[in-house]
């Protein structure tokens, strides 16, 4: 296990319920700094709500209650004095659908940054986090036009520059490919291998090829409990638990 | 196998006679409206000219004109839409982004829904009860403008609401997830994609209000008015009431009038429509 300097995102105890319903359960996960945290499991397992409670997407879900402590650095995510919309402005998301404004592709790019009063050249950030995309080549010329007319994607990439222009600390992935085809996909996963030496990345998968392949760290859930957390390599090769490796070799799920 | 041949033809048969079935429904809507527009037109239009929009009523067909209705009309029209537009959308907005889903908006939701569907008289009661004599805001486009906004409310917030509801919630959560306020998510990208419904819902309220009688004859709008309203406070009448007046007396000539009124009504209705039409393709660009 990684040293304790590295701990960003401290998820304790935590449980989250829809109406009642449990959908995650006493899990504890570190996140650790500038490394990518793959969280996997079978669908419905609550990967996905574990996701949107590290940047408090859960707050919009009416009936969505959570218990237990994530921190932040040294600070307590849902304390009464946190702002969420501060908390997404540093930890930011990309969805499992390409959700691109229906703007110009600049536009797309340059609101997060221009809402939130970000220092700097507008026009070099855009050009940075379009590049750090690896969008720029194909967008340089039609900047102006409407990111709909992008393919999937280059939708995805879009939205994965709309998050990274606002220069978060982390970068909370929700399934980023599951909407794309092979090749789209390939690009994205080169793009986070570029993207790991500057940023931490929480991403969701239920590929599990994926997250073998781009992450460092993984986690296993299973009806909202987590399973078993480790180095990646010894997740996939040693795994600790029987329904880990019955998962990971493909058994069930 | 065997079968199939001839059921495929069958449903064939069906899809034809759907098909001719609402051609025929649309054809005699259209023809019906065509008729109408036909009658009011060859009546009225010889008496459509210049004068008939500069004068006042007046006992003489020949110097009969529209004149204190139609301000009558465009005063009462852009008072009720700076009240009703404002408030309908604010409420639609609250309802939908801000209000917790509890009893009381369950209960508020319904209604307003029941709301749309009171007859217009009644809200003539309510105004005068109100607005004429409660408020002491007498017979005057005011009145007459409030009155009207109350009635096209649950038709604005029901329309308002239904395209608010329409945007994506992944575009909402797209907005919320790079930082924004609530505020800054209805502002930037929640309200410009409801923009094209909230505008549908305002123009067919708005051409309701344009046509209404019943409320504004309850708050005593005057039939016969040889002025225009210099301000709000002035009393005032309106098309639908001139061309009431017009129907309802015995001579040829003043039947004639009204579809000339009747023209005029649906003149000010189409360039409503129209500057919608504008503001909507202004807003998608």
């Amino acid at each position: 296990m990684a040293n304790q300097d590295d701990l960003i995102l401290s998820i304790e105890d935590v449980c989250i319920s829809y109406t009642g319903d449990l959908a995650v359960r006493n899990v504890s996960l570190p996140i650790l700094e500038n490394r990518i945290t793959a969280i996997i499991g079978p669908s419905g397992c609550g990967k996905s709500t574990l996701l949107r409670s590290l940047n408090r997407m859960n707050d919009f879900i009416h009936g969505c209650e959570q218990t237990g402590r994530i921190t932040f650095h040294d600070s307590n995510l849902y304390a009464s004095d946190t702002d969420p919309v501060e908390v997404r402005r540093r930890i930011g998301m990309v969805f499992q659908r390409p959700n691109p404004f229906p703007k110009s592709i600049h536009r797309n790019v340059a609101w997060g940054p221009s809402i939130n009063g970000l220092s700097g050249d507008l026009d070099e950030r855009v050009e940075r986090a379009l590049k750090q995309a690896a969008l720029w080549d194909e967008v340089k010329d039609r900047l102006e036009d409407s990111a709909l007319n992008l393919s999937g994607g280059q939708q995805q990439r879009l939205c994965i520059a709309r998050a990274l222009a606002m220069e978060p600390e982390i970068i909370l992935m929700d399934e980023p490919c599951s909407a794309l085809d092979p090749v789209s996909t390939a690009r994205i996963e080169d793009l986070l291998f570029e993207l790991r030496k500057n940023y931490t990345i929480v991403i969701v998968t239920h590929n599990m090829q994926q997250a073998a392949r781009v992450s460092e760290y993984t986690a296993f859930l299973e009806n909202g409990i987590l399973v078993e957390y480790g180095e990646t390599d010894q997740v996939f090769t040693h795994p600790q638990s029987p329904r880990t490796e019955e998962y990971v070799t493909g058994r069930f799920g | 196998m065997n079968d199939a041949p001839t059921n495929l033809a069958w449903r064939h048969r069906k899809a034809t006679m759907f098909r001719w079935f609402c051609f025929t429904v649309t054809a005699s809507a259209v023809v019906i409206l065509g008729m109408l527009l036909w009658q009011v037109t060859s009546l009225g239009l010889p008496w459509l000219d210049a004068q008939f929009l500069t004068s006042f009523p007046s006992r003489f067909p020949e110097k009969a004109g529209i004149k204190s209705a139609l301000y009558g009309t465009l005063w009462l029209v852009s008072m009720t839409a700076s009240f009703a537009i404002p408030v309908g959308v604010l409420a639609a907005v609250y309802l939908e982004e801000y209000a917790k889903p509890t009893r009381l908006n369950e209960i508020i939701n319904i209604n307003i829904a029941n709301l749309a569907g009171v007859p217009s008289i009644v809200y003539g009661i309510l105004g005068l009860a109100i607005f004429v004599r409660f408020m002491s805001l007498e017979r005057s486009v005011v009145s007459g403008a409030l009155t009207m906004g109350l009635l096209i409310l649950p038709v604005i917030i029901i329309a308002s609401k239904e395209a608010i509801k329409a945007v994506p919630s992944s575009l909402r959560q797209a907005a919320f997830a790079v930082g924004a306020t609530r505020w800054q998510v209805m502002r930037a990208h929640v309200l410009p994609a409801a923009l094209p419904g909230i505008l549908t819902g305002v123009i067919l309220a708005l051409s309701r209000a344009i046509g209404e009688t019943a409320p504004l004859i309850m708050i005593g709008a005057l039939t016969y008015v040889a002025f225009i309203p210099e301000g709000p406070m002035d009393e005032f009448t309106a098309l639908p009431i001139q061309i009431f007046n017009w129907t309802s007396r015995p001579q040829e000539e003043f039947h004639e009038l009204a579809s000339a009124g009747i023209i005029v009504l649906l003149g000010v209705l189409l360039l409503m429509n129209a500057l919608a039409v504008f503001i909507r393709y202004r807003g998608s660009r």
